[in-house]
């Protein structure tokens, strides 16, 4: 499933045309980037070659992968419009860790994708810690996703990032 | 007990819907094995060596009559009639069928029970004392503080795929553990500071299983506002660094060992100190709302006890039981009675759907309709006027609930062992009877006094057998069964890994070394010495000498 781009993503609850391509570091060693259009890049690419991304004057986003936190990218985050975050698998759960530092930490305000084994059963949790676009695996269907896995409860006890109350605070006194 | 609000409700109700559409489309063909499991386990849901087990919350061992009678009815209906109390204060059933489990949740849910988060590597049951809130010697009642952490794990959205499963026990005891939170992932010690007010010694690194080790002490003194933000700390570092390519590396001790405490508590101060003050912040009156479901039921006072101090006087059997089976409580003329799971011949922990419903009943009579659980897989009505003990004594009794062993070597832990689990390595139920059976004079284990054997088929240390004072391990060695035994654990006063003796048994060979290591013991006490200080005065070498010698 490695960066097969996919035609739709679930962005901001709805499904849409994905207009962003994912490079992984092979593909860019070996072709470049492309000329023009919104890109995805890894974390070691865009510290290499940060200058030569900005000046394409086409969005830029960074793929972290597992281990690699949004402390890496602190910095530069205002000059991001998009950060993926990689699961390489869905029982690897450190990706809902850093969106959660990207959204309440770093106060990053663009999209954060989720990209990889990204399945119906886990986009409540990735939802509710900050992930705002969904690359629904390619075997399975967007819709059902989306209809049935962003809001399986109406109930949460937590603050999250849309709410940081607890229930407690959120209910009528 | 924690009083459902509608919400509360609301979220079971959620979620048996949630589990009934992942189980339709696992049947359906439409999730995989591997990603079933993931779902299944944060259900408490294992396939097992005969038929799936399913493990059932008890949030902090505690039950209502109600939900006595509901397990019963399950244990019937899905099951061949017998459930099982687990070290973790949980209720596990072992055979039900795989589509049934959707129509258990929702009679579960009726009563406010659920299976959430029993397994996976998320965060479990939060555990307590079992004799939480009439404990004379807790400095207060854990039990609030077990609620407010359950609420903020259930279901909590960064915490759902941990490197591994995470444990997390509750203990109010000054000088004691009763809730061995020396060896769980997180540690939460209840203490009053200097000025009175509630605050958290926070261990963690704690754990069982294949690497045993007690935790360390990460937060000195956190205020009871912070209590939330502090474990939340623990738990993103825990979640940001914790070992994913071994899952025998994967707990949190390996890592709290790995960085050292020093570095540990670096990172956890570091991300404490931007969740601190912030909406997790506990506030008074949300924890006083916590606090008014956990208060004292209306207890009788000025009760004639003249007919019961004399059957202590003139009935043997009775006063043994008093003796052993219950303890002193907070409120005068009230004891905390335990009733027995160890009758020889039973598995340890197990109980009948009839069990239930009988149990329900004496719960209504004579302890205020509620019951718990205990992490040595008997359970306890907590709350028994001293004048209702030799009524009760009489139905426990009838009932196979009042073997007067508590705390004796016939008060065996056990896992459900290779008869039933298939991560087991060896039987744990048969070497438990076997003991039993050899150890059959009363007179004779009460003279032995106080002492934990704790039994587990496989490293997975489901029967604590590293904090038994006997502990004993069933491995595999070449498709045979061989049991390890261990000296010195404790899960009393503190939390101890116990030692390894030296090379392993066949099973037919084990009771006899048992025997041997309490004649070892026998030999070299000092009067009214307990196995535990025997063992820590003349250390090992006597007693495998009494063995391999």
């Amino acid at each position: 499933m490695a960066n097969a781009n996919p035609e739709r993503v679930i962005l901001d609850g709805e499904i849409v045309d994905n207009t962003w391509v994912r490079f992984d570091a092979d593909q860019l060693e070996a072709d470049g980037l492309p000329d023009g259009g919104a890109v995805i890049v890894p974390l070691a690419y865009w510290k290499a070659h940060r200058d030569t991304l900005l000046e394409r004057n086409d969005p830029v986003g960074v793929c972290l992968e597992p281990g690699e936190e949004p402390a890496d990218l602190a910095e530069d985050l205002p000059r991001l419009s998009l950060v993926a975050v990689h699961f390489p698998a869905f029982k690897d759960g450190r990706g809902y860790s850093y969106a959660r530092e990207l959204r309440t930490r770093y106060r990053f305000e663009g999209e954060v994708r989720a990209v990889g084994d990204v399945l119906q059963d886990q986009l409540f949790y990735l939802h509710r810690v900050g992930f705002n676009a969904f690359e629904v695996r390619a075997d399975r269907d967007i819709e059902e996703a989306l209809e049935n896995g962003l809001r399986p409860f109406t109930v949460t006890y937590q603050g999250d990032v849309h709410d940081p109350r607890p229930i407690y605070q959120r209910r009528p006194a | 007990m924690y009083v459902y609000q509608d919400y509360d409700q609301r979220l079971l109700e959620e979620r048996v819907a949630q589990y009934r559409d992942q189980t339709r489309r696992y049947l359906a063909g439409q999730l995989s094995e591997d990603e079933f499991l993931a779902l299944r386990l944060q259900n408490g849901l294992y396939i097992q060596r005969y038929a799936p087990m399913l493990r059932i919350s008890v949030p902090y061992g505690m039950l209502s009559s109600a939900q006595l009678r509901t397990l019963g009815g399950i244990t019937r209906d899905y099951d061949k009639g017998f459930a099982h109390v687990s070290t973790r204060q949980n209720i596990q059933l072992n055979w039900p069928q795989v589509e049934e489990v959707p129509d258990i949740l929702a009679e579960l849910a009726k009563v406010q029970m659920h299976a959430i988060q029993t397994s996976g590597n998320c965060i479990r049951n939060i555990t307590t004392d079992e004799y939480a809130g009439v404990n004379p010697h807790e400095v207060e009642d854990p039990r609030p503080w077990c609620e407010i952490i359950r609420q903020w794990s259930t279901f909590n959205p960064e915490f759902a795929y941990l490197p591994r499963k995470f444990k997390i026990a509750v203990n109010a005891v000054p000088d004691a553990d009763p809730a061995v939170i020396g060896v769980h992932d997180i540690g939460v010690q209840v203490v009053h500071g200097d000025d009175g007010e509630t605050g958290f010694q926070v261990w963690a690194g704690g754990g069982l299983g294949r690497t045993p080790m007690t935790g360390a002490l990460i937060g000195e003194f956190v205020p009871w506002r912070h209590l939330l933000a502090y474990l939340e700390a623990i738990l993103r570092v825990y979640n940001k660094y914790g070992n994913r390519d071994n899952k025998y590396k994967a707990r949190i001790k390996i890592l709290v060992k790995a960085l050292g405490p020093e570095r540990f508590r670096e990172l956890t101060e570091a991300e404490f100190a931007e969740l601190k003050d912030g909406s997790m912040t506990l506030t008074e009156d949300e924890v006083a709302r916590i606090r008014e479901c956990f208060t004292a039921p209306a207890y009788r006072d000025g009760q004639d006890t003249g007919a019961v101090d004399r059957a202590l006087d003139e009935n043997r059997a009775f006063n043994r039981w008093y003796h052993t089976n219950t303890r002193a409580h907070k409120h005068d003329g009230y004891r905390a009675v335990t009733v027995s799971l160890k009758k020889t011949g039973r598995i340890p922990g197990d109980i009948s759907d009839e069990q239930f419903e009988k149990l329900a009943d004496l719960a209504d009579r004579f302890s205020f309709g509620e019951v718990r659980n205990t992490h040595q897989q008997n359970m306890v009505l907590a709350d028994v006027a001293k004048d209702d003990l030799f009524a009760l004594w009489k139905e426990l009794d009838a009932l196979g609930f009042a073997t007067p062993n508590l705390g004796l070597l016939t008060d065996i832990v056990a896992c459900p062992g290779g008869d039933l689990c298939a991560l087991a390595n060896a039987k744990s139920v048969p070497v438990a009877e076997g003991i039993q059976r050899r150890f059959d004079d009363i007179d004779y284990v009460h003279d032995l006094g106080p002492l934990d054997i704790n039994i587990s088929g496989c490293m997975n240390a489901c029967g604590h057998h590293h904090i038994g004072h006997i502990g004993i391990l069933g491995v595999d060695k070449k498709g045979k069964e061989f049991y390890q035994i261990t000296l010195g654990g404790r899960g009393d006063k503190v939390s101890r890994i116990g030692e390894k003796m030296g090379p392993s048994f066949e099973s037919h060979e084990v009771t006899d070394v048992i025997e041997k290591i309490i004649n070892t013991y026998v030999d070299r006490r000092l009067e009214n010495e307990p196995f535990i200080d025997t063992y820590e005065r003349i250390g090992m070498d006597p007693f495998k000498e009494s063995v391999y010698g």
